[in-house]
């Protein structure tokens, strides 16, 4: 969906949540630990929420949110993040969009 | 207990008793006896008449009623008074009978909470969870437990059984010479068991997710460490670290890095659980307190609740992927040894668990 491609690309690290999903506000926390300021889309306050869903989901997530794009990529959700920190691989990442 | 006694009490509690019973006897005996009393014929031969009652007339002139009717009733109607004493003797039978059967039952339980009390206290010396450690004459499951959660406790038994076997191998190996590849299944092994334990812990947590955030099933003294229904990841690090020495300069960079990044993905973790603790007692407090009707806001609460698995599951995660790592950083014998230490962390905390329950029972 071009929205969320556009959406994904806004800013060096973008994170779709939810502004219920606690688990969403956990990957922002770590995200600004590590010196970032990732762009947050609250999807459920966009009209477009469920096509958005949809989007995501096609994209390889198996839960809607959070899905957290470093560079326009795709990363993955909690799991992947965290895995990804834990084993040094996450901080390279996104050294060139510290604050 | 003599049924029997009961007929020679005086005439006036009998009348008592039998209320209507006598009116109508008194009524008849006043017509045949011309309302004599009779003192003689309260004691009840079996064999008495009618008729004998007329030898006594002499004695009394202005007998009460009601002991007149005692008397008539008594000696006109010996049949109905065995039938009644007949009657007392079959219900004082009966009831020794229940007695007894109920004081068997009591001494069968007995002995049945004797055997499992016995049970507990050899559980409990090995170290294993029993009970919700509050008195330990109490059996830990309680009504409302669901057979999911019981499963679980019964599984966890076991995989504790299986994890001391376990440390107790890796001790005797690793005082010995054992070949790599030895240890390399016995290390493989020890993960496997401990990602045995999360996918265990997953599951109970979608039967009831606050069983396992509390810890349950752990011990006192490792349910006072708890973090997210489980141990802290950069906490056994840091207990850990000096067991793996000599490391060297990149391996101890890379666990310095990984307790670091542990602490962060903790933090982050307890921020979100701070959140949704928020979130969940705005829920549950929306509205207006006090009006007695909370429907709307249980609802709410219960989707809030829902995130509550996901926080366990991404917290066992956690530790997952920890052991993952400290398992890619070192060496073979260098993991050997490190669970060995962790397992045994684990059993010092059982034992300490035990060890103070005993001191609150018996304070000497």
């Amino acid at each position: 969906m071009d929205k969320v491609i556009r959406m994904s690309s806004e800013k060096g690290v973008v994170i779709f949540s939810k502004s219920s999903c606690c688990l969403s506000y956990a990957v922002q926390v770590l995200f600004q630990d590590l010196g970032v300021n990732p762009k947050i889309h609250e999807i459920d306050k966009d009209p477009e929420c469920r096509e958005i869903e949809k989007a995501l989901m096609r994209l390889g997530c198996s839960k809607p949110v959070p899905a957290v794009f470093i560079g326009g990529k795709l990363v993955g959700s909690t799991n992947e993040v965290m895995s990804m920190h834990l084993s040094s691989s996450l901080v390279p990442l996104v050294k060139p969009y510290l604050c | 207990m003599n049924t029997t006694s009961t007929h020679f009490v005086p005439p006036r509690r009998f009348e008592v008793y039998e209320p209507l019973n006598q009116i109508g006897m008194w009524e008849e005996s006043f017509k045949n006896n011309g309302g004599m009393y009779t003192p003689g014929s309260i004691i009840i031969p079996t064999n008495e008449k009618p008729d004998s009652l007329s030898e006594d007339t002499s004695h009394g002139t202005e007998g009460t009623p009601h002991k007149f009717d005692q008397e008539a009733s008594t000696s006109r109607h010996p049949d109905k008074i065995q039938r009644r004493l007949a009657q007392n003797r079959e219900a004082a039978r009966k009831s020794r009978l229940r007695k007894k059967a109920y004081v068997q039952q009591l001494e069968t339980s007995r002995l049945k909470l004797i055997h499992l009390e016995q049970e507990l206290d050899h559980a409990r010396q090995q170290g294993f969870y029993v009970g919700n450690g509050v008195d330990s004459n109490a059996l830990g499951f309680s009504d409302n437990m669901s057979s999911g959660i019981v499963a679980f406790e019964m599984e966890y038994g076991h995989w504790v059984e299986e994890q001391n076997r376990q440390i107790s191998e890796l001790r005797t190996v690793l005082h010995g010479q054992v070949s790599d590849i030895e240890l390399r299944s016995l290390v493989e092994n020890a993960m496997k068991h401990y990602f045995q334990l999360f996918r265990m812990k997953s599951a109970a947590a979608k039967i009831d997710v606050f069983y396992v955030m509390s810890g349950m099933w752990k011990t006192s003294a490792e349910r006072f460490f708890l973090w997210i229904g489980g141990f802290r990841p950069s906490e056994l690090l840091k207990v850990l670290l000096p067991h793996f020495d000599p490391l060297t300069d990149q391996q101890l960079l890379d666990v310095c890095n990984l307790r670091q990044s542990c602490q962060q993905a903790e933090d982050a973790l307890s921020q979100g659980m701070e959140k949704l603790q928020h979130t969940l007692a705005e829920s549950v407090a929306a509205g207006k307190l006090g009006e007695g009707s909370y429907i709307p806001q249980m609802t709410c609460a219960m989707e809030r609740l829902e995130a509550l698995v996901s926080f366990v599951n991404q917290a066992d995660h956690l530790r997952h992927e920890t052991l993952q790592q400290m398992h890619r950083i070192l060496t073979t014998r260098q993991a050997a040894r490190g669970l060995l230490a962790l397992g045994e962390y684990f059993q010092r905390l059982r034992a300490l668990s035990s060890s103070w329950a005993a001191r609150q029972r018996d304070p000497t």
